[in-house]
């Protein structure tokens, strides 16, 4: 069974300069739950790049973006939300992915590719956009272990912790 | 959560734009207005040092596709030089490395 988790959440406007209050407010959070600090740097961008889609593309004028955060003892879930005009989440899939060196330079995009690191930087991304768009973006703890620890012993750090 | 930009001077032609803090979406429009008219002198090289930035995201990422873009256009050149480890990474997972020159020799100060 798993623990009831630590909840945060915050509200923020949708405006540029909120996007660094975001993301150092994860980066405290993953900081204190001991996330390596390449995890770290990796949450600081994701949930910069999310919250950048929300200031960019959410709203017509002004709103808040949402960010919420469930702390468990082997995973961090943060979700950034809006309630602005969701977008097509079928055009998103076909524009994920790097940039591709073969295309001339002219049709390279400036934009686009936030989602695509979100995906590449998290252990888990959801998308889902009814009122306004939600990404829910998950990050294990010492990722080696929760993958396939060979030899088992590693419960001794989290497991055993009184309950 | 700032941004910092100087231009040198090297030569009529050779322009280094020195970028210090982080680049956001903030931030990345104040790269954008002191590096595109940089790009946009004909036959200008222009090398971006990155040195002094320690956190970059796709805002800013874009801010040198633009560039590069306008680097092209103008028959100038763009250099980036400086990343750190963690800069240079988002660079080589988009696949942005294939397209914009990037320096390795100053790599070592990351480490």
């Amino acid at each position: 069974m798993e623990r009831q988790s630590d909840y945060l959440e915050m509200t923020l406007p949708a405006k540029p300069q909120y996007v660094g209050i975001a993301r150092l407010t994860v980066s405290g959070l993953a900081n204190r739950l001991g996330f390596s600090y390449d995890d770290i740097e990796d949450i600081k961008i994701a949930i910069a790049e999310a919250c950048t889609n929300v200031v960019n593309h959410a709203y017509e004028e002004t709103g808040n973006m949402h960010l919420s955060c469930n702390v468990f003892e082997d995973r961090v879930e943060m979700v950034v939300a809006d309630t602005g005009q969701s977008f097509v989440l079928e055009e998103l899939d076909q524009n994920l992915g790097p940039v591709d060196s073969r295309k001339p330079i002219d049709e390279l995009k400036e934009g686009g590719l936030g989602l695509f690191l979100i995906d590449t930087l998290m252990d888990k991304v959801e998308i889902s956009g009814e009122n306004g768009v939600a990404i829910s973006m998950t990050k294990f703890l010492q990722r080696d272990e929760v993958e396939n620890n060979v030899d088992g012993v590693s419960t001794e750090t989290n497991a055993q912790e009184q309950k | 959560m700032n941004l910092s930009t100087e231009v040198i001077e090297k030569s009529d032609k050779k322009k280094i734009l020195k970028v210090a803090g982080e680049v956001d979406a903030y931030t990345a429009p104040e790269l954008k207005a002191n590096l595109n008219p940089l790009t946009e002198e004909e036959g200008a090289e222009v090398v971006v040092d990155l040195t002094e930035v320690s956190y970059i995201d796709s805002t800013g990422l874009g801010i040198f596709i633009g560039a590069l873009k306008s680097a092209e256009n103008h028959d100038a050149t763009l250099r980036l030089t400086g990343l750190n480890e963690r800069v240079k990474r988002l660079f080589t997972i988009t696949g942005l490395d294939e397209v914009i020159t990037i320096d390795d020799e100053n790599t070592e100060e990351a480490k």
